[in-house]
């Protein structure tokens, strides 16, 4: 099993909170603190966004959960929604060298033939191995969890890619000139998926997670005792893939 | 005496037409950088500072935002291509007569920004299915 996430005894905490509600009363977001806005099912919680001027807080961890139960077979739309959201577009002569921030992965019970589908994209480590091995010090992990390429000092040398125990970074082979304003990635870096975080910092849901139709994906900060996240680890049993190598990733998976 | 005389004033003469006075752009030989400015009067610093040190503050705000998540900041690459970007083309490259590379072409600086960071203002990017 693996470590439980730290309960959140940090004064700031209360802070950002009231921060977030004055916020809130700005109309950045349409619900007040505590009060969940029921999206998908019972999930989806809106997040608050961050004021301006304000660096990440490191009182929040942002993190997936994942219903491989409820994950549509064939079904791609996460995929679709992250490539349009991130615009990830390119269309290389070599299909292997496309970027892919997030694919869908069958698992088959050879035993019984069950099959299992579910989204795997970067798990966002609390001790991730792509920031470990960098050499540059563009891998790098944000205060509230998120894992990123600072593209502005990657050279490209790949080894994340291969330090990475779930495949979840690409390499950039080709120029681009189809970014997403907000997005800004080129040729000759590693990237991988950002968990949307130009939509979080506004208060938004990552955009698989919008996209699910099945609901499937919440998105929350998991020291938030009260998030829907929280309250469904806390509830149900959860697995974090491969965590035998204890790198407490803030993605989740349920049922599988 | 006179020898020395025509000589001062020889000297001076020279000085006086020597290139120092036709400064690049002023003699109307070099091309002078075409800056087109949408909404002039509305950046975040006087141009003076803008031009001596958008580079710094650009790398600076990049590196809280990146790092730190600071998000808002007044010096943001986007912000620039808002006001910016051309008329005609909604870019702020393309042409020697847009607004980064007319400049940047005349100092002969590479401008490597724009190899990631999109350079057209409002630009919509859809993605496809790898």
């Amino acid at each position: 099993m693996t470590a439980p996430q730290t309960p959140d005894r940090n004064p700031r905490r209360a802070f950002i909170a009231a921060a977030g509600a004055g916020v809130a009363g700005l109309g950045f977001t349409a619900i007040a603190p505590g009060l969940h806005l029921m999206a998908v099912g019972e999930a989806n919680a809106a997040t608050e966004a961050r004021k301006a001027g304000t660096a990440a807080s490191p009182a929040v961890r942002w993190g997936l959960l994942i219903d491989a139960g409820k994950c549509a077979p064939g079904c791609s739309k996460c995929i679709d929604a992250c490539h349009n959201e991130n615009g990830v577009s390119e269309k290389l002569p070599d299909p292997r060298q496309n970027s892919q921030w997030i694919r869908k992965i069958e698992l088959v019970d050879r035993r019984n033939g069950r099959k299992t589908e579910l989204p795997m994209m970067c798990q966002h480590c609390a001790n991730p191995p792509c920031v470990d091995v960098c050499p540059t010090g563009a891998s790098m992990k944000r205060a509230d969890g998120i894992v990123l390429v600072d593209r502005h000092t990657c050279i490209g040398c790949r080894y994340c890619m291969m330090a990475c125990p779930y495949k979840a970074r690409s390499f950039v082979h080709a120029p681009l000139t189809q970014q997403n304003p907000e997005v800004p990635r080129g040729q000759g870096c590693v990237e991988s998926c950002t968990l949307c975080v130009h939509r979080v910092d506004k208060g938004q849901q990552p955009a698989c997670v919008e996209s699910c139709p099945e609901g499937a994906m919440i998105f929350g900060d998991l020291n938030d005792t009260n998030s829907a996240i929280a309250k469904r680890i806390a509830s149900v049993p959860t697995t974090q893939v491969r965590s035998d190598l204890r790198l407490n990733q803030g993605v989740r998976y349920q049922g599988i | 005496m006179k020898l020395l005389r025509i000589l001062v004033t020889l000297i001076t003469a020279l000085i006086a037409v020597s290139p120092a006075q036709t400064l690049a752009g002023e003699g109307g030989r070099t091309a002078k950088p075409v800056v087109e400015i949408a909404n002039p009067g509305k950046c975040v610093a006087p141009a003076e500072e803008m031009r001596r040190n958008h580079m710094e503050m650009l790398k600076h705000q990049r590196d809280r935002t990146m790092r730190q998540g600071i998000r808002g900041e007044p010096a943001s690459l986007n912000a620039c291509i808002e006001c910016h970007a051309s008329k005609k083309t909604g870019s702020v490259l393309g042409s020697n007569e847009n607004f980064c590379q007319s400049c940047h072409s005349y100092v002969a600086v590479k401008l490597d920004c724009w190899d990631c960071h999109q350079p057209k203002a409002g630009f919509k990017a859809a993605g496809v299915k790898p």
